[in-house]
């Protein structure tokens, strides 16, 4: 055990009275991310549990492998196909050309490698830029940083565009992790999923490279539109004119950020995280109650001049991130309500949002993103209500 | 009289900022600060009502009688903010057509009322338009510094002077839409108050709870 040795050495380097004390969370940053964390607790409470913060954040990141290899796949797909039409030019072509990969959209491979080359440079941007906040706030404040980030950025990073410039990438995280999580007090304080908030820090402060219809796929002058823009201008009966068939939809090769197009990817995720019972149930069944009824309320009240009202359920789970975020944000335990009967009502507000937000009003294609902060941001106060009936209902018992 | 008057006059600019500490006027901090021109105005117009209103108020305070101070105290204060209005109205029109209706909306800023019941009504009429004057820059600092944020990041330029060259003149900096956005200046105005108390601790206010922590036994 050559590296245990080593930090067995170095640590009293970084414990109070050491030289470096200042660092001590960059120190244990580093030892808890490569063994278990060697504080447990042994005074009351006595409830004792495997999972602590570590193994929940390592397992959601599992719970994001089927979107990663989706989602990377797809965004290769996406820019292979379009690059028919036009020549392939810079330093990601470069590489694929000198390794004879090719922009062949039949080959799997290549999709993958070459959605890789847009995925990679985004997500190590955020971890890096991330990264130093945390360590920074860390340092200053004395605290640990914990696994949290990992799952903050991996996130982050799936829901970006794949055109997202890195200057930007970095402000959103930035933004995220300070004003969304850091300055309540950091992770199991954030009131609101830090990842979204980069997210929507980004698509309020930079709309041009973060909506409309010449971002998605990553060929320069393409333009792919999201299911959501052609569903809000032509009706969803026209998206499979437009090459979106509900299967492929449902697989994902369709247009969209890197990680979020894959509805199947995103399932498996879910069911990974339900079996772990990471993600509570209680919370998707609200999102998907929230979101059949009231799609099927405004199918039946229907609207001459809106075709987006006649979008059925189905269609709404399968496009514009509604799975994702489903799956990884409306379940985060910290930003969601806490009590139970609050997880139902907390996830159906989310799921009647989206519609509410992809129907009436198609001007922001966001809604998934801007509904799970709406209900973020209500997490609390439900939570409230639901404790005071409770104590009111057992006020009344005992006359 | 515990105070001097230059303590008067400086005290609100950090020490007892309207906005950074007591948290008052923010809604117009809001509204009017996405561009510095139209910031200096209400900065000014602001400083001049506050300072004059707490001036008259202190004139006539043990005139007033106790039950319709308010009455009395709003009467003073929007006779005032009509005559800002009209002069801005007939010099600066175009100004005053951005400021809109926030200009009237100075009747109900809480830092002039705050001033005139927490200050003119118990001090003589120089002292009272002091503190006035003083309290109207406090908030006009502040009203500067979120505009100079807001207009340098959200639109490259400071008081209409293009500083950085923004892409579509084909420039290099692509302007942060977000801080074009009222919402923006929560964040701006929250960031400099965590500044400001990071650089003056005895500005934080005291934990309403304290997190116990139990020895184990």
């Amino acid at each position: 055990m050559g590296l245990r040795s080593f930090f067995d050495r170095i640590e009293p380097n970084f414990v109070k009275g050491g030289k470096y004390e200042k660092l001590f969370p960059v120190y244990e940053m580093v030892e808890s991310f490569l063994y278990t964390p060697k504080t447990v607790t042994t005074a009351a409470p006595h409830a004792r549990s495997y999972i602590d913060m570590k193994r929940i954040m390592t397992y959601v990141v599992i719970a994001t492998i089927p979107c990663i290899i989706l989602g990377l796949y797809n965004v290769g797909l996406q820019a292979n196909f379009a690059l028919g039409n036009f020549d392939p030019s810079g330093w990601r072509a470069w590489i694929l050309s000198a390794f004879g990969i090719g922009f062949n959209p039949a080959n799997p491979l290549a999709n993958f490698l070459h959605g890789a080359l847009y995925f990679l440079p985004i997500y190590i941007t955020t971890l890096v830029v991330g990264g130093i906040w945390e360590v920074i706030f860390a340092t200053v404040r004395g605290h640990e940083v914990n696994e949290g980030f990992l799952v903050t950025s991996m996130l982050y990073a799936l829901i970006l565009p794949a055109t997202a410039p890195l200057w930007q990438v970095a402000l959103g995280i930035s933004f995220g992790v300070v004003i969304g999580k850091e300055v309540f007090g950091g992770t199991g304080k954030n009131f609101l999923n830090p990842a979204l908030t980069g997210r929507a820090f980004l698509y309020f402060a930079y709309p041009a490279q973060m909506s409309g219809d010449s971002i998605w796929v990553p060929v320069d002058g393409y333009s792919g539109a999201t299911a959501l823009s052609i569903g809000a201008s032509q009706g969803y009966q026209d998206l499979a004119a437009n090459g979106m068939t509900w299967a492929s939809s449902f697989i994902g090769t369709i247009p969209g950020s890197i990680g979020e197009t894959s509805t199947l990817a995103c399932l498996i995720g879910l069911a990974f995280l339900l079996i772990t019972k990471i993600a509570n149930w209680r919370l998707v069944v609200g999102c998907l109650g929230g979101m059949i009824g009231f799609s099927l309320l405004l199918n039946v009240v229907g609207s001459d001049s809106n075709p987006m009202f006649a979008m059925p359920w189905y269609w709404h789970l399968v496009i514009g991130g509604y799975a994702f975020g489903l799956v990884f944000m409306v379940t985060e335990p910290v930003s969601a309500s806490h009590t139970n009967v609050g997880r139902y009502i907390y996830g159906a507000l989310i799921g009647f949002m989206v519609v509410m937000i992809r129907v009436i009003n198609p001007a922001f294609p966001e809604g998934m993103m801007l509904a799970i902060l709406f209900g973020n941001v209500f997490a609390p106060l439900i939570d409230y209500f639901v404790v005071q009936a409770n104590i009111k209902r057992r006020a009344k018992r005992h006359v | 009289m515990a105070q001097t008057r230059r303590e008067m006059l400086i005290d609100p600019l950090v020490d007892n900022n309207p906005i950074t500490l007591q948290v008052l006027g923010i809604c117009s901090a809001l509204a009017v600060t996405s561009s510095l021109k139209v910031a200096f105005v209400m900065a000014i117009a602001v400083t001049l009502v506050t300072g004059f209103s707490s001036m008259f108020i202190s004139m006539i305070r043990s005139q007033i009688p106790g039950s319709i101070r308010i009455i009395v105290q709003m009467v003073i204060i929007a006779s005032l903010v009509i005559i800002v209005d009209q002069i801005l109205k007939a010099y600066a029109f175009e100004i005053s057509k951005t400021l809109s209706v926030f200009v009237g909306l100075i009747i109900t800023n809480c830092i002039v009322m705050g001033r005139a019941e927490a200050f003119a009504m118990k001090n003589p009429p120089v002292a009272s338009f002091i503190d006035g004057v003083g309290n109207g820059l406090g908030y006009g600092l502040i009203l500067m510094l979120v505009g100079v944020v807001r207009e340098l990041f959200g639109s490259g330029s400071l008081f209409g002077v293009t500083i950085l060259q923004t892409v579509n003149n084909g420039g290099w900096y692509v302007p942060n839409g977000l801080l074009l956005l009222p919402p923006s200046a929560f964040f701006v105005i929250g960031l400099l108050i965590w500044a400001f108390r990071s650089w003056k601790p005895e500005q934080v206010e005291e934990r309403e709870y304290k997190i116990q922590i139990v020895e184990a036994h």
